[in-house]
C-alpha cells in the first residue's frame, strides 16, 4: 500500500523550483507507472518514497509506516526491510561476486537466507552460470537483470524501478518488464516504474503523468 | 598499500632502536656488573674499560703485577683479578688469569676441566661453535689482538681442555687460559731475541729478572663498598704511575654518547611515523571517496551509517594493525641480521625477545592515531547524500 498527500520537494541549491507531486493512493499489489519528460522530478519522487529524500510538505505512507515520521535509523531499517530499490543505472559491491552480492542485500535486509528463493530467481534470471562471477565482468543486460534480483531478493512490500529499460533494446526491454510484473506478483508488493520509455506504456494500465 | 609499508618501516625503525638499546644495556650492565673498578696503565680511562672489561678495544698498556697487587692489598677490597693478554688465535682473544674470573661471571664448564697447567684453555661456548673446536684440539696463538700469520709464536701450542656452558656474557666469546701462559709465551718470545743479539744463554738469569717483573694488562677489583671505589681511584690517579678506572661510570659515558645517535634514530622513526599516520588518513578518505557509491549502495540496502561507521573503523583498525604487526616482526628479524654481524665482529648478540612495555605503547600510539583519523573520516558518512550520489553516476 502506498499512499502520499499534498507531497512537496525543495532542493537546497534551487530554492526558488519547489516540485508539487500529486498525490498517489495505490492499494496493495497495484502496479503504477509514473511518466513525464526528464526534469519534472520522477527520480525525486522515487527517491521520496524510498524515505532517501525527506518531503518539504505532506506524507508518505507505505505498508501503514508513515516514513517521514520515522528516525533516521528507523527509515534505514524499514528501507531494508521493506523497499527493493532498482536503479537507471546497476550498483554493486564491485569486489564480490553475483551470488555474494545478493546475500548481502538478504543480510541487510535482517530477513531470514532464503536458499530457495534465491536459487529460483537466480535461474530464473538466466544468471546460474555466472553465479561467482565478479559483477564486473557481467554484460550490461546480465548487470540489469541482477540490479533486479537485488531490489526483489528480500521481498519487499514496494518495488521501485527508476528507467529500468531505458539502456536496453526491444527483446530485453520486454524480458525485463515481464520479470518485475512476475517478481510483483510473487512479493505480492507494489510495483512502482518511472520511465519515458513509450515501450513500457503498453503493458500497464495504472499511469500517473507528471 | 603505501600507508602500511610506511606504518611498517616505522614501526621496525622504532622497534630496532629501542630493543638494540635495551639489549646493549643489558649486555653491558651483565658484563661490567662484576666488577667495580679496573687498574690498568695510564691512557684513556673509556680505553681501559673496552679493552679489559668488554674486550673490545686495544689495552692501555701493561703494569706491573706487584706494584697493582700491593695497592689493592687493602681490607676494603672483596676480590681482585689480574688479567693479562697480548694474543689471538684467529682473532679471538687469548686471556691470561685466574679461576677467580670464571666464578665472577658465574660459568662453569660444559664438558671437560679447567686449565691446570700453562698452556691449558677453556673456551667459550661461543668460541667453539664459531670455530668447530672440540677437547684435546691444539692451536697455535698469533702475537697481538687482531688475526695475523706472520707472528705466529710456534713453540707453543695451546691444548683445549674445556668448553664453557653458555653465560651470555663475553666470556662466550674468549679463550681462557691462566697468567703463566701469557707470560711465558712472551718470555719465550724474548729469549729469541736474546740469543740473536747476545749468542749467550742467560736463561736462568731471565727467569729471575722475570718472577720479579711480572707484567699484567689490568687488575680487575670488586670493593666491599661501592664508596672504596671512589677513595681507591682517587689515590691510585694522583699517587701512582698506573691509573685507575670506574666501569660504570665509563659506560653510562658512552651510553651517554651513543645516546645521541639513538635519539637521531628514534626522532627518523617518530617522523616517518607521522607519515605514516597521514598516509592513513589520506588512504582512508580515499576509500571513503572513491567507495561512495558503494556507501550509498549499503545505505539504500538498510545499513544505517553506524553500520557503516563501524566498516571505516574496522578497515582503519585492520590497516593499523597489519602495519604494526607486520613492522615488529621486521624489526626483530632485523635485529636477527645484525646479531649475526655484531656476534662476529664484538661477540655480542641480540635475542628475540617479546614486545616490550614501549613498544606496546607506541601500538597504542598508533591505534590511537588511526582511530582519530577514522573519526574524522567518519564525520563525512553523516554527510552523505545517498539520492545524490545514486542518481547523479
Amino acid at each position: 500500500m502506498i499512499r502520499t498527500t499534498s507531497l512537496r520537494f525543495t532542493y537546497q541549491n534551487t530554492k526558488n523550483h519547489t516540485f508539487c507531486f500529486p498525490d498517489i493512493d495505490l492499494p496493495p499489489e497495484k502496479d503504477i507507472l509514473i511518466l513525464g519528460p526528464s526534469g519534472v522530478g520522477k527520480t525525486t519522487l522515487l527517491h521520496l518514497l524510498a524515505g532517501l529524500l525527506p518531503p518539504k510538505t505532506g506524507d508518505i505512507f507505505i505498508a501503514n509506516s508513515c516514513l517521514n515520521k520515522l528516525t533516521r535509523s528507523q527509515l534505514d531499517y524499514f528501507r531494508g526491510q521493506h523497499i527493493g530499490l532498482i536503479f537507471q543505472k546497476a550498483y554493486f559491491i564491485k569486489s564480490l561476486t553475483l551470488l555474494e552480492n545478493l546475500t548481502l542485500r538478504e543480510r541487510c535486509s535482517k530477513k531470514k537466507s532464503d536458499r530457495y528463493r534465491k536459487e529460483e530467481l537466480i535461474m530464473h534470471l538466466g544468471l546460474s552460470d555466472l553465479q561467482n562471477k565478479k559483477v564486473y565482468q557481467l554484460s550490461e543486460g546480465q548487470q540489469q537483470r541482477l540490479s533486479i534480483a537485488l531490489g526483489v531478493i528480500h521481498k519487499p512490500k514496494v518495488i521501485l524501478a527508476d528507467e529500468p529499460t531505458s539502456n536496453l533494446d526491444d527483446s530485453n526491454c520486454i524480458k525485463v518488464i515481464s520479470l518485475l510484473k512476475r517478481e510483483a506478483q510473487i512479493c505480492k508488493s507494489n510495483l512502482v516504474i518511472i520511465t519515458h520509455d513509450q515501450r513500457v506504456k503498453s503493458h500497464f494500465n495504472n499511469h500517473i503523468i507528471l | 598499500m603505501l600507508s602500511i609499508l610506511l606504518l611498517m618501516l616505522s614501526i621496525s625503525l622504532a622497534t630496532f632502536v629501542l630493543q638494540i638499546r635495551n639489549q646493549l644495556d643489558q649486555h653491558l650492565e651483565s658484563n661490567i656488573k662484576p666488577f667495580d673498578m679496573v687498574i690498568g696503565a695510564k691512557g684513556s680511562s673509556l680505553q681501559l674499560i673496552l679493552s679489559s672489561v668488554l674486550h673490545i678495544d686495544n689495552p692501555t698498556g701493561n703494569i706491573s703485577l706487584e706494584e697493582a697487587m700491593r695497592i689493592a692489598k687493602n681490607p676494603m677490597v672483596k676480590e681482585m683479578i689480574p688479567v693479562s693478554y697480548g694474543d689471538n688465535y684467529k682473532g679471538i682473544r687469548i686471556l691470561g688469569t685466574t679461576n677467580k674470573y670464571l666464578n665472577t661471571y658465574e660459568a662453569s664448564l660444559q664438558e671437560g676441566s679447567l686449565f691446570e697447567k700453562p698452556f691449558e684453555v677453556v673456551i667459550g661456548s661461543g668460541v667453539a661453535k664459531k670455530l668447530d673446536l672440540q677437547i684435546g684440539d691444539t692451536f697455535i696463538s698469533s702475537h697481538g689482538l687482531a688475526e695475523n700469520v706472520l707472528e705466529t709464536h710456534n713453540e707453543n701450542p695451546f691444548i683445549i681442555t674445556g668448553i664453557l656452558k653458555p653465560t651470555n656474557t663475553i666470556i662466550d666469546h674468549l679463550i681462557i687460559t691462566n697468567l703463566e701462559s701469557v707470560w711465558e709465551v712472551h718470555e719465550h718470545d724474548n729469549e729469541h731475541h736474546h740469543h740473536e743479539e747476545e749468542h749467550v744463554d742467560e736463561h736462568s738469569d731471565h727467569k729471575d729478572e722475570y718472577e720479579k717483573e711480572r707484567e699484567i694488562t689490568s687488575l680487575l677489583v670488586k670493593f666491599r663498598n661501592p664508596l672504596g671505589a671512589l677513595q681507591m681511584s682517587r689515590f691510585i690517579n694522583d699517587e701512582t704511575t698506573m691509573q685507575a678506572a670506574l666501569p660504570k661510570f665509563e659506560i653510562e659515558r658512552l651510553m651517554g654518547f651513543l645516546g645521541v645517535g639513538f635519539q637521531t634514530i628514534n626522532g627518523i622513526s617518530v617522523a616517518i611515523l607521522l607519515v605514516a599516520g597521514l598516509s592513513i588518513f589520506i588512504n582512508l578518505i580515499k576509500t571513503v571517496r572513491e567507495r561512495k557509491q558503494e556507501l550509498a549502495l549499503l545505505l539504500t540496502y538498510g545499513v544505517n551509517t553506524f553500520q557503516l561507521i563501524k566498516l571505516v573503523f574496522l578497515e582503519a583498525l585492520f590497516l593499523s594493525l597489519l602495519g604494526s604487526i607486520a613492522g615488529w616482526f621486521l624489526g626483530r628479524i632485523s635485529i636477527w641480521f645484525f646479531s649475526i654481524f655484531t656476534e662476529d665482529l664484538y661477540g655480542y648478540h641480540f635475542v628475540f625477545s617479546l614486545p616490550t612495555n614501549k613498544e606496546l605503547l607506541i601500538l597504542i600510539l598508533v591505534i590511537l592515531t588511526t582511530l582519530l583519523a577514522a573519526i574524522l573520516v567518519s564525520l563525512s558518512l553523516f554527510k552523505l547524500n545517498v539520492s545524490k550520489t545514486i542518481s547523479h553516476a
